[in-house]
C-alpha cells in the first residue's frame, strides 16, 4: 500500500461482503417462499423479503464502489485521500442508516413505516428498489455528495489520470440521476417513465462507467500494461455504453403507456448494449495476454476476466434476449426479467466489487503480493461455486420463464392458464433454482473461508 | 481493430458519441413527457385515483405483483385486474375487490400468501379507482391477453 489513507477502504469491503451474505439468505428464504407459502408467512411477508433482497444489493454495491475508489483514488492521484476522517465518518453513518432501514423494514408493517417517516410530506416510498423512506433517501443524497467531495477534491489537488477521471464523471451522474427517486407524480405513467433514470441510468450507464474505470485500474496493477493502451480501450467502452444505454432505457418503455416509437429505438439501441461488454471481454483478454508482469496475485486477475465474461453474458446476452419490443411483448414482466436480473447484477456489478476486493484487500493486510497460494486455491473454489450456481439459478430461471410464457401466453385463451397455475405448474424448477441458491450461499462461505486460510511458513 | 484507433480517437469517439446520446435522449424525453399526459388519460385522475396510488405505494404492492409488468413476479398482474377480475363492470369490480381484501390472508396451505393490509373501505375504493385507471392507459395493447 502506497498511502496510509487507502487504508478506509478496508470497512467498505468488509461491510459488502456482510451485506453480500445477507442479501443471499433472504434470497433464499424468498426462494423457499416460491416453494411453500407458509415459510416465514406472516411474519415476513415475501414483499419484505424482496424489499430487503434488494435493498441489500443496492447498498452492498454502493458499499463496494465507495471501498474501491477510496482504495484507488489515493494511488491514481498519487496523494493521500483528501480527507480519511470524512471517509471513515461516512462509513458509519452510512452502515448506521442502512442498518436501520432495514430493521424498519422487518420490525413494522411498510404502511407504518410510512407513516412514521412522515411519507405524506414528501412521498418516495413503495416503488420498486426506491422503497426506503424519504429519510433514507436524503440521507443517502448526504453520504453520496461526501464521498463525491472527498473524491473530487483528492482528484483536483493531484495527478488526474483517465480512469480517475471517467470513475468520477460515473460517481457524478450516479449522484445526479439518483436525484429522480425524489420526484413521484400522480400520473403512474410519468412516476415509471422517471422511476427508470434511477434504475436503468444507474445500471445501464453511469455505473458501467464505474465499472470500466475499476476493471482498468485492476488491469493496469496485475498486467503491467501501459495506460495509452488501457485508456484507449476505456473510452471505447464507455463511449459504446452512453451510445447504446442512454436511448437503450427505452426498452423499458414499451409497454408502460409511453410513446409507439419507444418500440423502434428502444429496440435499436439496447439491441446494442451487449457491445460496450464484448469490448470488455477482449479488453480483459488482450490486457492478460500482452501483461508486462506476473503478479502473483492471480485470482485478482480471474475475478476480472470472470467480471467481464460474466456480465457480457449477464447484462449482454440475456438481456438482448428480450430487448427487441415483439418479443418483450411476451416475456415483459416474467421470470425472465428475473434471470437477467440475478446474471447481470452479480457479473457485473457483484464481481467488480469482488474483483476489487481481491485485488486491495490482501494488500491492506499487508500482503503486497497477493494471498498465498493456499488462500488462493481456496478462493478459486468459491470464485467457482458462486459463478456456477449464480448460472445454474439464472438458467432455471431461464426456464422458468419460458414456461410461464407458453402456459399463460402463447396458448388460445381457452388453454390459457390463469398466473397461479402457472406459478405451480412450474414449481419444480423453483427447487432447481433454490438448489443453484444454496450452492451460492456455499461459495460465498467457502470465499469467506479464504480470509482465513494459514499458510505455511516459508523460510525467507 | 484497435491497432488503428488511437486513444485520441477513441476519447473523441467518447465526447462526441456520448453528447450525441444525450442530446437524443434528451429531446426524446422533452417529447414523451409531452404525450404522456394524452396517452395516459392524465385528465382521468380523480383525488380517489391519486389516493388510490399512495394505498398502492405505502403498502408496497409491486413488492409481490407487476403493474404494466413492472414489478415483483410473485403474485398476478394488476394492471388488467379491472377487466379481468371485473369484467369491465366498475361496481363488480369494487365489489370484489373489497372481499378479496377483506379475505386476506387466505387458508390454503402453501399457497403463496397475501398479508391482511387492514385497509378502510375508502381506501379499498381508492386503490380500485386507481386501478380501474391504470387498465385503461394506452400501453401498446399489452399485455397479450386477459391472463395478464
Amino acid at each position: 500500500m502506497k498511502y496510509s489513507s487507502q487504508m478506509v477502504a478496508k470497512p467498505y469491503f468488509i461491510f459488502a461482503l456482510i451485506l453480500l451474505a445477507g442479501e443471499i439468505v433472504f434470497g433464499l428464504a424468498m426462494g423457499v417462499q416460491y416453494l411453500y407459502g407458509d415459510f416465514l408467512f406472516p411474519a415476513i411477508p415475501f414483499n419484505v423479503l424482496r424489499m430487503v433482497h434488494t435493498n441489500l444489493l443496492i447498498v452492498l454495491l454502493l458499499f463496494g464502489f465507495m471501498g474501491a475508489t477510496y482504495y484507488l483514488i489515493p494511488e491514481e492521484s498519487e496523494r493521500e485521500l483528501w480527507s480519511p476522517m470524512l471517509a471513515i465518518i461516512t462509513f458509519w453513518v452510512f452502515a448506521a442508516a442502512g442498518v436501520a432501514t432495514i430493521l424498519g423494514y422487518l420490525l413494522v408493517p411498510y404502511a407504518t413505516l410510512a407513516e412514521l417517516t412522515y411519507n405524506h410530506l414528501l412521498p418516495t416510498m413503495g416503488r420498486e428498489f426506491l422503497e426506503q423512506p424519504t429519510i433514507t433517501k436524503i440521507g443517502i443524497v448526504l453520504v453520496v455528495l461526501s464521498y463525491i467531495l472527498n473524491v473530487t477534491m483528492t482528484v483536483i489537488k493531484g495527478r488526474k489520470t483517465t480512469i480517475s477521471v471517467i470513475l468520477l464523471t460515473g460517481l457524478f451522474g450516479l449522484a445526479f440521476f439518483f436525484l429522480f427517486a425524489f420526484y413521484v407524480p400522480e400520473n403512474l405513467v410519468m412516476d415509471k417513465f422517471f422511476w427508470w433514470f434511477v434504475v436503468h441510468l444507474w445500471v445501464e450507464a453511469t455505473w458501467e462507467l464505474i465499472l470500466g474505470a475499476l476493471l482498468a485500474f485492476v488491469l493496469i496493477k496485475t498486467t503491467g500494461v501501459d495506460r495509452e493502451h488501457i485508456d484507449k480501450w476505456l473510452y471505447l467502452i464507455i463511449a459504446m455504453t452512453l451510445i447504446s444505454g442512454l436511448a437503450g432505457t427505452g426498452h423499458h418503455f414499451f409497454f408502460i403507456g409511453t410513446p409507439e416509437y419507444w418500440l423502434w429505438i428502444g429496440s435499436i439501441a439496447s439491441a446494442a448494449e451487449p457491445v460496450p461488454f464484448f469490448l470488455m471481454i477482449l479488453f480483459a483478454y488482450n490486457m492478460a495476454k500482452n501483461r508486462r508482469i506476473q503478479h502473483d496475485n492471480k485470482i485478482a486477475l480471474t475475478w476480472a476476466k470472470g467480471t467481464a465474461v460474466v456480465g457480457f453474458l449477464g447484462a449482454g446476452v440475456w438481456g438482448f434476449l428480450h430487448t427487441l419490443a415483439p418479443i418483450n411483448y411476451y416475456t415483459h414482466g416474467t421470470q425472465l426479467t428475473a434471470a437477467h436480473g440475478h446474471l447481470a447484477f452479480f457479473g457485473a456489478y457483484v464481481m467488480i466489487c469482488f474483483t476489487l476486493i481481491s485485488y486491495a484487500m490482501p494488500i491492506l493486510r499487508g500482503r503486497p503480493h497477493g494471498n498465498g497460494p493456499k488462500a488462493q486455491s481456496v478462493e478459486r473454489t468459491s470464485f467457482w461455486m458462486m459463478v456456477i450456481g449464480m448460472i445454474g439459478l439464472t438458467l432455471a430461471l431461464t426456464a422458468a420463464g419460458i414456461m410461464q410464457i407458453e402456459m399463460q401466453r402463447l396458448r388460445d385463451v381457452a388453454d390459457a392458464l390463469d398466473f397461479m397455475s402457472a406459478q405451480a405448474a412450474i414449481s419444480t424448477v423453483y427447487g432447481v433454482r433454490l438448489a443453484f441458491g444454496v450452492m451460492v450461499l456455499l461459495g460465498l462461505l467457502t470465499y469467506f473461508y479464504s480470509f482465513f486460510v494459514k499458510e505455511e511458513q516459508v523460510a525467507a | 481493430m484497435s491497432e488503428r484507433i488511437t486513444k485520441n480517437m477513441a476519447r473523441n469517439i467518447y465526447f462526441g458519441g456520448g453528447l450525441f446520446a444525450i442530446l437524443v435522449f434528451t429531446g426524446l424525453t422533452i417529447d414523451t413527457v409531452k404525450q404522456i399526459p394524452k396517452l395516459s388519460h392524465d385528465d382521468k385522475i380523480t383525488e380517489s385515483v391519486a389516493r388510490g396510488k399512495v394505498v398502492w405505494e405505502e403498502n408496497n404492492c409491486v413488492g409481490c405483483h407487476t403493474i404494466m409488468g413492472e414489478g415483483a413476479y410473485y403474485a398476478p398482474e394488476l394492471g388488467n385486474a379491472f377487466p379481468r377480475l371485473g369484467a369491465n363492470d366498475e361496481a363488480a369490480f369494487k365489489t370484489y375487490l373489497a372481499g378479496w381484501m377483506a379475505a386476506q390472508p387466505l387458508d390454503t396451505p402453501d399457497r403463496r400468501k397475501m398479508p391482511q393490509f387492514h385497509l378502510s373501505p375508502e381506501q379499498v375504493n381508492n386503490l380500485a379507482d386507481f386501478l380501474i385507471w391504470t387498465s385503461r392507459v394506452n400501453n401498446q395493447e399489452w399485455p397479450p391477453n386477459i391472463k395478464g
